[in-house]
């Protein structure tokens, strides 16, 4: 425990512990005014929308808010000093070794992708797909107020995204994960000896298949070769076969099959993310052992 | 003698109109302040409400102002060199009178907008304020949020300490598996990729955080990044107010 505190209060994981309170707060206030607004049929804006001169009004609230943020910054500046560690040196590598906290979740996604998906393809996926949350949301509801009921799919995939894959994954990279980029449950010593039990396995090897990935020669094994392309490019299918089911829907002839087509891949990505945590991490809670790669080609893994 | 002040040419071409509480006044105070005319006269009520936008946006801007402030008075100590980077922090901490005060809120405040730049987007989806017509405008936060933590990112290795140069590592590895660019990227190889030829070299300045790394993240930091935060930050505040001001619901009653 001693040595949890003492991670939990390292001054540059201070930003970590205000990030669990505001994310918590924020999540129940938007909550909580959705639901009302939801219950009472209009939104609680809708009451103030007469108009106030920005002086004295507005430009008090940004002042009283100015003071308070800077009370707060000077009195936490003045308690707690930034960290200066030992001189830069190339040859003593800390373990672990660990970048700053807000990328800390795509360190954590290391543990489950290869560096070019966790730290290249995701990143850039996460930028273009904020960029493109505006032009595929062609729901017109829910635009200046809390809700949601009006927008029950975005409100969850996004809180989904930034509460779960974001916040959650730093907190655990942050707090939980020990030299080696171990699991310590907090309280637990961070032994840096600490050796995984359980060896990683692929898909295809998984009982009740059983296709080892490499034939004895060392090459590459043309049944899981195919068994894990048939698993990715399948699971990606489920997009347009959607889309031949539903497309003479008259939401789906609205979002065309441009925006369709974003939104399904994105989502897609989303999930299959999830599902190749919960590959790794059901099996490790039940004493199996996990499963690494689902797709393994000569040129890159999944 | 202040009454006397008031009347002189100086002070009427400073302050233009006088202060008596009346509509007229009010409205001049805005538009007669080329800081506070970023504002508009008037707003709906709603958006002077905390509850609404959480403040977010405003705070993340005010922390970018401390930043620069204080970034500005460490640039006078500070030397990016790995000779005397991490000498220069040193004399900062112990011997710069308010030195690792100022440090302290440059690091912190940095720390903090990284969180409020997150908050005010969260906020900023949960009102569906990104939808028409500000679209744009959420097209111009995402790149201010990656602008931010890139900021953060650069910013964190000048110290040049163990913390700083083993962070940076771990966080510019990923550029090794860029696919195609990267050495280790899928495709990466196949195109001729080496540790001295591909994306992360021209990051580095080298096939490891070294020296030139320190110069480029520097220059970077204090510079190119800031600069173009600032202008972004210039189109985002003016989209604001072009988009309509802050968003709220439709009501029958808007003007
Ligand atoms: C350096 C970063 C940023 C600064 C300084 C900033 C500042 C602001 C400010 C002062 C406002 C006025 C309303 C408010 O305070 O909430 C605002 C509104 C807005 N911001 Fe940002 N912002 C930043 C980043 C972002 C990001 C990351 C996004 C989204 C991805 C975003 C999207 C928007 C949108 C759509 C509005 C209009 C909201 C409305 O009308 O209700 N901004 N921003």
């Amino acid at each position: 425990m001693q040595q949890f505190l003492e991670i939990l209060t390292k001054p540059d994981n201070i930003p970590i512990v205000f990030l669990l309170f505001s994310v918590i707060f924020f999540s129940w206030f938007a909550w909580t005014k959705a639901k009302k607004n939801d219950a009472q049929g209009f939104p609680v804006e809708a009451t103030m929308d007469d108009k106030v001169q920005v002086w004295p009004y507005l430009v008090r609230v940004e002042f009283l808010a100015t003071i308070a943020v800077m009370a707060v910054l000077v009195i936490w500046s003045i308690t707690l000093d930034a960290p200066l560690e030992e001189p830069a040196n190339r040859s003593l590598t800390p373990n672990p070794s660990k970048a700053p906290w807000y990328f800390l979740g795509l360190q954590e996604l290391l543990v489950y992708f290869d560096p070019w998906i966790a730290g290249v393809v995701l990143p850039t996926l996460i930028i273009v797909g904020l960029m493109a949350i505006p032009y595929i949301d062609i729901n017109p509801k829910g635009n200046g107020y809390y809700t949601y009921k009006e927008r029950k799919f975005a409100v969850l995939v996004f809180s989904f995204g930034f509460l779960i894959l974001w916040c959650l994954l730093i907190f655990i990279g942050t707090f939980l994960r020990g030299p080696g980029w171990n699991f310590f449950m907090p309280g637990e010593k961070w032994d840096p000896h600490y050796v995984a039990v359980l060896t990683n396995i692929d898909l295809s090897e998984m009982w009740p298949l059983n296709i080892a990935t490499r034939l004895p020669d060392g090459s590459l094994n043309p049944a899981s070769f195919i068994f894990g392309a048939v698993c990715v490019l399948g699971f990606y299918s489920l997009g347009p076969l959607y889309w031949l089911k539903y497309r003479n829907s008259d939401f789906m002839k609205k979002l065309g099959l441009i925006r369709y087509g974003t939104v399904s891949f994105l989502f897609l990505t989303m999930v299959g993310l999830l599902v190749k945590i919960l590959l790794r991490l059901i099996p490790t809670f039940l004493g199996l052992n996990p499963v690494k790669y689902v797709w393994v080609t000569p040129w890159f893994n999944v | 003698m202040l009454e006397a002040f008031k009347k002189t040419e100086v002070y009427k071409s400073i302050f233009r109109h006088s202060y008596q509480d009346t509509q007229r006044n009010r409205a001049l105070q805005i538009v007669d302040n080329v800081f506070l005319h970023l504002h508009p006269v008037r707003v709906p009520r709603h958006a002077t409400n905390i509850g609404y936008t959480w403040g977010m946006g405003g705070i993340t801007f005010l922390l970018f102002l401390v930043l620069t402030i204080t970034g500005i008075i460490l640039m006078f100590y500070y030397r990016p060199t790995a000779q005397y980077a991490y000498e220069d922090m040193k004399y900062l901490m112990n011997d710069v009178p308010f030195g690792p005060l100022i440090r302290n809120m440059h690091r912190w405040a940095a720390h903090a907008m990284v969180l409020t730049v997150m908050l005010h987007m969260f906020r900023v989806f949960l009102t569906g304020s990104y939808k028409p017509p500000r679209q744009f405008n959420w097209v111009v936060g995402v790149l201010l949020l990656v602008l931010t933590l890139l900021l953060s990112f650069s910013g964190y290795l000048l110290p040049w300490d163990q913390l700083a140069i083993w962070a940076v590592t771990v966080g510019t590895n990923m550029a090794r598996a860029t696919p195609l660019l990267g050495h280790e990227g899928p495709f990466g190889p196949e195109l001729g990729m080496q540790p001295d030829n591909d994306v992360r070299f021209v990051l580095l300045g080298g096939t490891e955080v070294g020296p030139p790394t320190l110069l480029r993240f520097y220059v970077g930091h204090c510079i190119f990044l800031p600069i173009i935060a600032a202008i972004f930050m210039a189109v985002h505040f003016w989209r604001v107010r072009k988009d309509g001001g802050i968003s709220g619901p439709e009501t029958p009653k808007k003007a």
